[in-house]
């Protein structure tokens, strides 16, 4: 009996003690006057290399760099619960003004820092009044991809409508070369002219998104204003141009891309089973990773969107940024200030820069790095070639200010309604229009 | 003995209760309090007063969910049910291989709702790609996907559950059925189903509020597609959060509101099934 009672209360304490040991054990190291960097990256696919520079940092400096990767789609989720811990993230990220508006009581004015000082034009930063809340930090353009070997093989055939890249440079010769390539596609070996358009759950941005762009950003600069509450959506038939010609000339049916990815669609492309597919700089890793990729390094480049617009020869792709780095307000001082060196240390010394242009294969907006220091991927090099063009003029990334994501999701679903001809393209635009209005209504409240 | 555990009961209770309070009851109490505000994170919330109620209430995609939630449920309980009580009867009648029978019907439960509903979207794409369509053609797909998803995942479990009540009714009641001339059928409807009432009770609760918060196969499946109208409500909380700046305090509200929805239902059920349970 009397065992049987000491043993309960081992065996309770025990328990107590577990608890005890679960709950605490993440005493933090004693506060140093240096300060901490706590980064919350949003790019998984370069998740190791920041680790690298973290640990590289630190041992340069001693100061404790900790780097956390939000998995792909949940940066939002992961900031707002991370943020509400008492170690939250120093330093994260936004995407635009929309992204400013849900975080800016935790934005610190930057206006000061060395890494605005070090931006090339200091108009990509987020401002609001005298102050700067987000400075970007690489760019990216996303266009049409193609595979250079298969247009080759389709200009060397008698009556092509073509004889090289230079020659499609409007809708109407980019839609009279698609069409003629989908009539010769056995010729040509492929499956369509345009990777699959995807519509399954989720996989629907690079339509919602940044085909949507183009369009709005024509309204926006007929209107000469940089984000409106309500629109017209008067480049509505351009929209619906580019895309029933991705839709009829893909190796997949309109009907069943509710099925497809984006996956899907890149080793589509990877496959060179399609000629073409829109999408952005950072598609490389993906396309050079599937297996059995046929596309070569030197075969891969981008197509400015075209959608019939007046003047179109002179369009360039779309280049811009969603990715701002804003440092916490609610952080110590110490924290910011460590937060702010770090950036300006991957930024501006020798060693950052190395792994910033080869590891992370970023595209700097910063003067600190010479031309010499760009990225060697062959998609990236595309990017710099359109951005040096003098003659061309690229499309911004005005995407930024749509709505909510709530916008985009209906936008998706009404796109993927289109395409399976449930739903009439007319009805597409007036729910589009009334949507964004009250989207935006919504989101001003 | 007894005094030793009414003496120590405290100490066996606490750390289930430190646990429950720290991840169940604060959190609960937060969210019920949240609801009430706006906030972007859970520590700069300021109060609103019932807005977010007026808004969530208002808002349509809400009441379309709640009502094709309420279809799902209804649909979803009888089938499961149903089909989980004619396995158990038939399974409990001695045939060869009974517990394999058994084994395979209840694997399904033990594969978490994401992975199933993946699965699932991928076998249900393939077959009506036959047709030249997706699930997300139609609402009517998802639904019935989602019918197909449900029950395959809960037969097993609620079967397991009528096996065990119909094994307890003591033989004697049965045989005495079947002197007095009662056929099979009158067997089962006087005997067995008004014995393994306590089963039911207890499956029906489980299909019941298992249906109604539904959220990791309908994320999976659809993701409310096509245009929300395969969304549930689970979901529709989840996208109003996560979908609009300044909208958490709305979807914090939605989830309140659907707390008491699932209790009042759950309750309603306990309590008109456990009136049936009869003693044997």
């Amino acid at each position: 009996m009397k065992m049987k009672k000491v043993l309960s209360v081992v065996l309770a304490a025990a328990m107590v003690a577990g608890l005890a040991v679960g709950c605490g054990g993440s005493k933090k190291s004693a506060e140093s006057d240096k300060g901490s960097v706590y980064y919350l990256n949003f790019k998984p696919e370069v998740a190791e290399v920041w680790e690298n520079i973290a640990a590289k940092y630190t041992e340069e400096t001693g100061v404790e760099v900790k780097v956390k990767t939000a998995a792909s789609n949940q940066y939002e989720q992961t900031l707002k619960s991370e943020i509400a811990k008492s170690e939250a993230p120093t330093l994260f990220q936004i995407n635009g003004p929309t992204g400013y508006n849900a975080w800016k009581d935790y934005c610190a004015d930057l206006s000061d820092s060395e890494i605005y000082g070090m931006l090339l034009d200091q108009d990509l930063a987020i401002k609001d009044g005298d102050g700067v809340y987000g400075i970007p930090y690489l760019e990216e353009g996303y266009g049409i991809i193609y595979n250079q070997e298969i247009m080759d093989k389709y200009f060397a055939l008698d009556g092509a409508k073509a004889a090289s890249m230079d020659e499609i440079n409007s809708f109407d010769k980019l839609k009279e070369v698609s069409e003629d390539m989908t009539a010769k596609k056995d010729q040509l070996g492929i499956e369509g002219v345009f990777a699959s358009t995807s519509f399954a759950p989720g996989e629907d941005w690079r339509w919602q998104t940044h085909l949507m762009n183009l369009p709005i950003h024509y309204e926006y600069e007929d209107a000469d204003v940089t984000d409106e509450d309500e629109i017209s959506f008067k480049y509505s038939d351009n929209f619906k141009n580019i895309f029933d010609l991705y839709l009829n000339n893909s190796c997949t049916e309109p009907s069943m891309v509710g099925s497809k990815s984006v996956d899907d669609s890149m080793s589509e492309f990877a496959l060179g089973k399609v000629a073409m597919v829109q999408n952005g700089n950072w598609a490389w890793g993906q396309i050079s990773q599937v297996d059995g990729n046929v596309v070569t390094e030197d075969h891969i480049k981008f197509l400015p969107i075209y959608t019939g617009m007046d003047d179109e020869e002179s369009q360039g792709i779309c280049i811009g940024t969603e990715n701002y780095f804003s440092v916490n307000s609610e952080a110590s001082e110490a924290d910011q200030k460590a937060s702010l060196d770090f950036v300006k240390w991957v930024f501006s010394s020798e060693e950052g820069k190395k792994m910033v242009t080869n590891d992370l294969g970023f595209i700097t907006p910063f003067n600190t790095f010479s031309e010499e220091e760009s990225p060697a991927d062959p998609l990236a090099k595309e990017v710099i070639r359109y951005m040096s063009d003098k003659d061309l003029s690229s499309v911004s990334w005005d995407f930024q200010t749509f709505p909510s994501q709530t916008f985009k999701d209906n936008y998706g679903a009404a796109l993927l309604q289109y395409a399976t001809g449930s739903e009439k393209w007319d009805q597409v635009v007036e729910d589009t229009v009334a949507d964004w209005k009250a989207e935006k209504e919504m989101a001003a409240e | 003995m007894e005094k030793a555990y009414k003496k120590y009961f405290w100490l066996f209770v606490l750390p289930t209760l430190i646990a429950f309070t720290l991840f169940f009851v604060i959190p609960f109490l937060m969210g019920i309090v949240l609801s009430f505000c706006k906030f972007t994170t859970v520590t700069n919330a300021h109060f609103v007063g019932l807005s977010n109620y007026i808004k969530a209430f208002s808002n349509k995609d809400f009441l379309n969910a709640l009502w094709f939630t309420t279809k799902f449920t209804v649909v979803a309980v009888l089938t499961v049910n149903v089909f989980a009580f004619i396995l158990a009867y038939a399974l409990t009648r001695g045939i060869k291989g009974t517990n394999l029978f058994r084994t395979t019907f209840f694997m399904p439960n033990l594969i978490g709702g994401i992975v199933l509903g993946y699965i699932w979207q991928l076998i249900i794409n393939g077959v009506l790609a036959k047709f030249g369509v997706t699930i997300t053609a139609d609402p009517k797909y998802g639904f019935w996907g989602m019918v197909i998803l449900m029950n395959w995942q809960l037969i097993g479990y609620m079967m397991i559950i009528y096996i065990a009540g119909i094994q307890n009714i003591p033989t004697e009641l049965v045989e005495a059925a079947k002197i007095d001339g009662a056929s099979k059928l009158q067997a089962l409807f006087k005997v067995t189903i008004p014995m393994v009432m306590s089963s039911i009770t207890i499956c029906l609760f489980l299909t019941l509020t298992n249906s109604f918060k539904l959220f990791d196969q309908n994320y999976a499946l659809t993701a409310g597609g096509p245009a929300k109208k395969t969304s549930m409500l689970a979901l529709d909380i989840y996208s109003t959060f996560y979908g609009r700046n300044g909208w958490e305090g709305v979807g914090q509200a939605k989830a309140v509101i659907f707390f008491v929805l699932v209790g009042i239902l759950a309750l309603t059920q306990l309590y008109f099934t456990r009136r049936k349970e009869v003693e044997s």
